[in-house]
């Protein structure tokens, strides 16, 4: 199968069982572009995610760009984008002239009522992956303790307090980690 | 309202200038939207574009692109719904395909990798964070249902290793059956 089409065909699936927006689409795009395909390692996921979420644009757009140049430069970037945004076309527009035929959408409510508990559970689930892959050195679970890398501890700790209980934007916090990791390099600490 | 030349270039200058200074994603470019759609052009009443915003959330999909793609067909059918989809997906293209360029020429760096690093321990914060709050929230309605979905989905995705689409299918199916089950005994009570 040609790259185009596995590209389209990949991001089409993401863009089809992404519901609820934003990091909703994270679990997706972890397990097509990491776990299914191969063409990121989850440390690129994650640098991609961190680029994500300082530029304009759904995760998901950015996501099928960044992986579509990286795999077949800007013919890649439009395939991928075009697979991410075609089943928001399709069903959004049919959805449309439902609801201006019928103004009734009880049977999605009640898909919604299934699905948000879910979506948590699954950002959940990527979320770990992330976790584990900053807090050990090597991708895997261990437990060692002296495997951990209490530098990311510590930067963990203080996103969590200036995320949770100072309200800091996340972009602000995450631009913060990023001097913090500079400065850490600096100094002669990180190498 | 009939969509003139100058209604599409409206439409895809309002929603490129929009996607293109929205960081943050469809929380955030959802209210501007509606902003602008609403009380600044005036093309949408604000009741419409509360519906539109909804259909654009319980779809899948980006909800910024389903707004969009709404509030374009809403104005100008379907060739409006091209022009402000194109709108909103161009900014995000464009930028991205940009900085993954620099990003491949920069990776070999010591320094910019220190500094991913660290926004990698950030980003792990942030995702943390998002899923403390929306857990609490289906945690603090204390129904039973929402709170054995989103433990059950937990425990499949991660310990079992089910498909995540698998998962989110099944959990629709179980959402849509529960939901008609409970307005039919409802009818029935009545």
């Amino acid at each position: 199968m040609s790259l185009f089409l596995e590209l389209f065909i990949s991001f089409f699936q993401i863009g089809l069982c992404s519901f609820g927006g934003g990091y909703a689409a994270l679990p997706l795009i972890q397990n097509q572009v990491v776990d299914v395909r191969g063409w990121l390692t989850l440390t690129e996921l994650a640098d991609m995610i961190t680029i994500s979420q300082m530029t304009p644009g759904p995760i998901a757009i950015n996501s099928a760009t960044f992986v579509g140049t990286r795999l077949s430069g800007i013919p890649g970037a439009v395939v991928a984008t075009l697979g991410c945004v075609t089943p928001s076309c399709i069903i959004v527009l049919t959805l449309a002239y439902i609801y201006y035929k019928y103004k009734n959408l009880s049977i999605m409510q009640g898909v919604l009522s299934g699905l948000r508990p879910a979506v948590v559970a699954l950002i959940a689930n990527a979320g770990l992956s992330i976790l584990i892959m900053s807090l050990f050195k090597s991708e895997v679970f261990s437990l060692n303790l002296s495997d951990i890398n209490l530098l990311s501890v510590g930067i963990i700790a203080c996103c969590l307090v200036a995320l949770m209980k100072f309200k800091k934007n996340p972009i602000l916090v995450m631009s913060c980690a990023g001097i913090g990791g500079l400065i850490l390099y600096f100094a002669g600490i990180i190498v | 309202m009939k969509a003139t030349p100058e209604t599409f270039f409206k439409l895809f200058t309002s929603t490129f200038m929009l996607s293109a200074f929205t960081v943050g994603g469809g929380y955030v470019i959802v209210p501007l939207m509606r902003k602008k759609f609403v009380e600044e052009l005036g093309w949408i009443d604000q009741e419409e574009m509360l519906d539109l915003v909804a259909i654009g959330q319980s779809s899948p999909g980006p909800i910024a692109v389903n707004t969009s793609i709404l509030v374009g067909y809403r104005i100008a059918g379907i060739p409006g719904a091209f022009v402000s989809m194109l709108g909103t997906v161009l900014p995000p293209l464009i930028i991205i395909t940009i900085i993954s360029f620099f990003y491949m020429a920069f990776k070999e760096s010591r320094a910019v990798a220190a500094v991913l690093w660290a926004m990698r321990a950030g980003v792990a914060a942030v995702i943390l964070d998002v899923v403390i709050r929306m857990g609490y929230d289906v945690i603090k309605k204390k129904k039973a249902l929402p709170i054995c979905i989103m433990l059950g989905a937990f425990v499949a995705a991660t310990l079992l290793k089910i498909n995540v689409v698998l998962v989110i299918v099944a959990c629709g199916v179980i959402g849509a059956v529960t939901h008609t089950l409970s307005l039919r005994k409802e009818g029935e009570a009545k």
